[in-house]
């Protein structure tokens, strides 16, 4: 690495407004946005706010702004993401700031509520283990989407959600997915009418800057097509 | 409630499904506005024979055939990513996204050479 110290821009605010500031962080080998961030708070400014907890991608809750795009802070080095040495990191986009670069992820939970983000057991479900074929085209639908980890880095790359607040968002949709695919599952239409409303699986644009940004590398976009597909079908059906 | 004043969102929209969708949200808006002034072209039929050859003379100008290829990109375009939006929602996913969006690209081009190449 050239710099032997980075120009970091951090913003540094509530949810009344803010601004960025900029500061001076020395340089290092392996170097990952969240150490710059830590860096920052432990020599510069303690009141500095951020969020994190394993450091090592497991956990999502460390996800902001870096240089424009959703990313995982502690996953992102340095040397991918500055230009010229220069980082400008700023809260996630879409949901409302708490303070400095922490998020107030209520909507972003509630909305996977509102979504029947939950495992609703089939009727009879619990007398012996349920038998789930790994090659069954359900399953293979399910594994597609169940790795995500709630990191909300889709959500805040999301189009429709900046436009619409009301917009269930892709983790939601992609957690509805799941469930639908999930044979134990047995919300079966309710969930389906819980994501096939206004601003449900229908908003969505396809511009797939969810897939585009997932840490995970998977696929909301893929699952809320599905859901367009099987709320079209249910209602054709006169399911919902 | 949002934090989107804090940075630009610009960069996280640099990626082939997003200008795919400003193509056919632009073609589509650009088309709508084209609409009426079609029906009202159509309507001099109405009015006359003479009224509709004054008209069709005057889209003999060059700047107008030149519009005229451009509406023909727009409704490419629009046409080619209205089939791309119906195979992501009908179809089974396919991975081949940028593919795809490169065959529609491709399909908008060459309509609007070979219209061009057509001209009289």
């Amino acid at each position: 690495m050239a710099a032997t110290t980075l120009d970091i821009a951090l913003w540094r605010g509530d949810a009344a407004g803010g601004a960025f500031q900029r500061y001076r962080v020395p340089a290092a080998q392996r170097q990952t946005v969240l150490d710059v961030v830590t860096w920052v708070q432990r020599h510069v400014d303690s009141g500095l706010s951020y969020r994190f907890a394993c450091r090592v991608g497991m956990c999502g809750t460390c996800a902001m702004t870096v240089n424009g795009k959703p990313r995982w802070t502690c996953r992102t080095l340095v040397d991918a993401a500055a230009k010229d040495g220069r980082l400008e990191i700023a809260p996630l986009a879409n949901l409302p700031v708490v303070k400095d670069l922490a998020c107030d992820m209520t909507a972003f939970f509630d909305k996977w509520r509102r979504a029947e983000g939950r495992f609703r057991p089939a009727p009879g479900l619990g007398g012996d283990f349920a038998v789930v074929p790994p090659e069954s085209a359900a399953r293979r639908q399910a594994e597609a989407g169940i790795e995500c980890i709630g990191c909300a880095v889709c959500y805040s790359a999301c189009d429709v959600a900046a436009w619409n607040s009301d917009y269930l968002g892709p983790a939601a949709l992609n957690r509805a997915w799941t469930l639908h695919n999930d044979v134990r599952d047995g919300a079966g239409a309710a969930r389906l009418k819980a994501v096939a409303g206004d601003a449900g699986c229908h908003s969505c644009h396809s511009h797939q800057s969810c897939r585009e940004h997932c840490p995970k590398h998977l696929n909301p976009t893929a699952s809320i097509a599905g859901l367009k597909r099987a709320t079209a079908w249910a209602a054709l059906k006169g399911e919902i | 409630m949002s934090a989107a004043a804090t940075h630009s969102r610009w960069p996280a929209r640099g990626h082939a499904g997003f200008w795919a969708f400003a193509v056919h949200r632009v073609s589509g808006v650009a088309l709508a506005l084209f609409l009426p002034a079609h029906f009202w072209a159509l309507g001099q039929a109405i009015q006359g024979e003479a009224a509709l050859d004054g008209f069709l003379s005057w889209a003999e100008r060059p700047s107008v055939r030149a519009a005229e290829v451009a509406l023909v990109v727009l409704l490419a375009a629009h046409l080619a990513g209205g089939l791309r939006l119906l195979a992501i929602e009908l179809l089974p996913w396919s991975d081949r996204q940028k593919t795809i969006l490169a065959l529609a690209a491709g399909f908008t081009l060459t309509a609007g050479l070979a219209f061009l190449l057509n001209l009289r």
